[in-house]
């Protein structure tokens, strides 16, 4: 059945932007191959008519009138948690380069 | 018996007088420090509880009007955002975030005067069965410190049965409130999906998520449910509450039609926890209520279904977490790129990774169709058979889990073998019924749970029949 090589692992922690040891990549490339099997037992149930669920208790399209709501807080407030900052912006590293 | 009444009664004298928020909140705070052992809770609030309960005295003394909670501590699981304490998630990633907004359930809470003690231990974002995958510490079970508390509201279950506050706070997306109720031997609800308003709740699966309470009583929960309960504008998934009061509670036992969930009973089932579950079984025909046999074929596969569509929102739904805007930041990034994946790495725990690695695995090009939608569309089977089995029966019933609480360390290194714990408690999130979990008497000196199920919206009606069966087993 479904057997993550390296490869694919290395793969997947690049798509969700994940460093990993060695040892990870290792263990992750065992764990997920038992977790994908186990899963793969839905490929034999039977489906037909069904449609796919997303949502369970038939809310669609919830709209609202799009106001500015005052929280009390200020931009200082907003910021507090951010790791580096500079003139009351957020600071990341170059992109490009 | 616990040290605190029942929650109506402590507002009751709260609101007469009798009795001082003020000692209450010093009551709770004495017993967390004195059981802190159990590393049940991750921080105390207490300065802000303190400054709460002397505001809600004085309204007292000046004969102002005090809520419907007033005076009544409480615990919050560490996913809820709050003031007065960091909100972790118990992860390395928010460690030190301060919340600049309370959730929704936290302020409806505290506009009845309810006061916030402090942060219950957790899985790291809710994920695991156990509270050992916290980043911080294992939490221990009240009944047998060398066993799990069950998670991922451990902290929550645990810091109520260490009568630490009268109620805490959990959420549950598989299980997570129901599960270490029943191996702390609390009251643990699930109420419907999209009841209780998730706006300010740490973000695990968005489909499965809910807020709940744990309590030692049916009534206990019945209430809390009632003050946190309807449509909120920050959470577009909200439904309306009943018009009644959650608190109205309708016990009779008979003639109420009680499915026995046949798949639940079977293969893996714990012998003991088998009996238990039968001896409540006819406790409950005793009292004359109906009770039959009920097969909902697909539940086998309901595991399944959720470890593909859990994962795949976990993935989407931690990618916030980039190490630019809040939460842990690597120092030694070369580039924006690096600084992602590196501060992802460091401040994201295996449990976490794995999850995010399996959901982005569902979710990419070619696998797509195989896993994600198949496992959506097997969803809509399951929700398809809740729906038949209740044209039959009000309620279904079945253990909460297969088994009581194990040792710490036990399943530690085989997710899969940690995944299995959640087996009975998955199919009411992917079909987003209510359910609950009650306490079912012992096996060596270990909980057993309950577990009983009602239609979507039916929570006032499921609060009933598990008081109701609360009395008859106890």
């Amino acid at each position: 059945m479904t057997k993550l090589s390296r490869d694919d692992v290395l793969k997947l922690a690049r798509l969700a932007r994940i460093s990993l040891s060695d040892d990870e990549i290792k263990e992750f490339q065992g764990q997920i191959s038992e977790i994908l099997q186990y899963i793969s037992q839905l490929q034999a149930v039977d489906v037909t008519g069904l449609q796919p669920t997303s949502q369970v208790t038939g809310l669609v399209n919830v709209m609202r009138e799009d106001v500015i709501e005052d929280y009390g807080m200020s931009h200082q407030d907003l910021l507090r948690n951010v790791p580096h900052k500079q003139d009351g912006l957020i600071k990341v590293k170059r992109m490009i380069g | 018996m616990s040290q605190w009444l029942a929650i109506d009664e402590i507002a009751a004298k709260v609101q007469k007088g009798e009795l001082l928020a003020a000692d209450l909140v010093e009551q709770a705070l004495r017993t967390i420090h004195d059981r802190k052992e159990f590393q049940a809770v991750i921080a105390t609030v207490a300065e802000r509880a303190r400054e709460r309960a002397a505001s809600i005295d004085a309204a007292v003394k000046n004969k102002r009007k005090v809520g419907r909670l007033a005076g009544v501590p409480f615990i919050a699981k560490d996913n809820f955002l709050t003031f007065g304490s960091e909100t972790t998630a118990a992860s390395n990633m928010l460690k030190g975030f301060h919340a600049p907004y309370q959730a929704t359930a936290i302020e409806r809470l505290e506009a009845e005067g309810a006061i916030c003690v402090a942060k219950a231990n957790l899985d790291a974002f809710a994920h695991g069965s156990s509270t050992e995958n916290s980043d911080f510490m294992v939490t221990k079970n009240p009944h047998d410190p060398e066993r799990v508390p069950g998670g991922s509201s451990g902290g929550s279950a645990a810091a109520v049965m260490l009568d630490m506050a009268p109620f805490a706070l959990g959420t549950d997306t598989g299980g997570s409130i129901r599960l270490p109720a029943s191996f702390c031997g609390a009251v643990g609800l699930k109420p419907t999906y999209g009841l209780v308003s998730r706006s300010g709740v740490v973000a695990m699966a968005s489909s499965l998520d809910v807020i709940g309470p744990l309590t030692r009583t049916v009534e206990d929960a019945a209430l809390v449910l009632d003050v946190m309960s309807g449509v909120d504008t920050l959470d577009s998934t909200t439904i309306p509450r009943d018009t009644d009061s959650y608190t109205k509670l309708n016990t009779h036992l008979k003639n109420k039609k009680i499915g026995i969930i046949k798949e639940y009973m079977g293969e893996g089932l714990n012998a003991d926890v088998r009996d238990r579950v039968q001896a409540a079984i006819d406790k409950l025909q005793a009292a004359e209520a109906e009770l039959v046999e009920i097969s909902l074929p697909s539940l086998p596969l309901a595991l399944a279904v959720y470890y593909v569509i859990c994962p795949a929102e976990v993935s989407s739904n931690l990618s916030r977490y980039d190490g630019q805007r809040y939460g842990h930041t690597a120092t030694d990034a070369k580039n924006l790129d690096e600084s992602f994946s590196k501060s992802r790495d460091e401040g994201f725990g295996k449990e976490a990774k794995r999850r995010i690695m399996m959901g982005t695995y569902v979710l990419s090009s070619g696998y797509y169709d195989a896993y994600y939608r198949k496992a959506q569309t097997v969803r809509t089977k399951i929700i398809q058979e809740f729906a038949e089995a209740f044209t039959k029966v009000d309620f279904l019933l079945g253990p909460t889990a297969p088994q009581t609480a194990f040792k710490i360390g036990e399943n530690a290194s085989d997710p899969m073998q940690m995944y299995l714990t959640d087996i009975m408690t998955v199919a009411a999130n992917l079909a987003g019924v209510p359910a609950i979990s009650i306490p079912a008497g012992e096996i060596d000196d270990l909980p057993v749970g309950l577990q009983l199920m009602a239609p979507q919206r039916a929570d006032r009606a499921l609060l009933g029949i598990a008081k109701a069966t609360e009395r008859a087993i106890s």
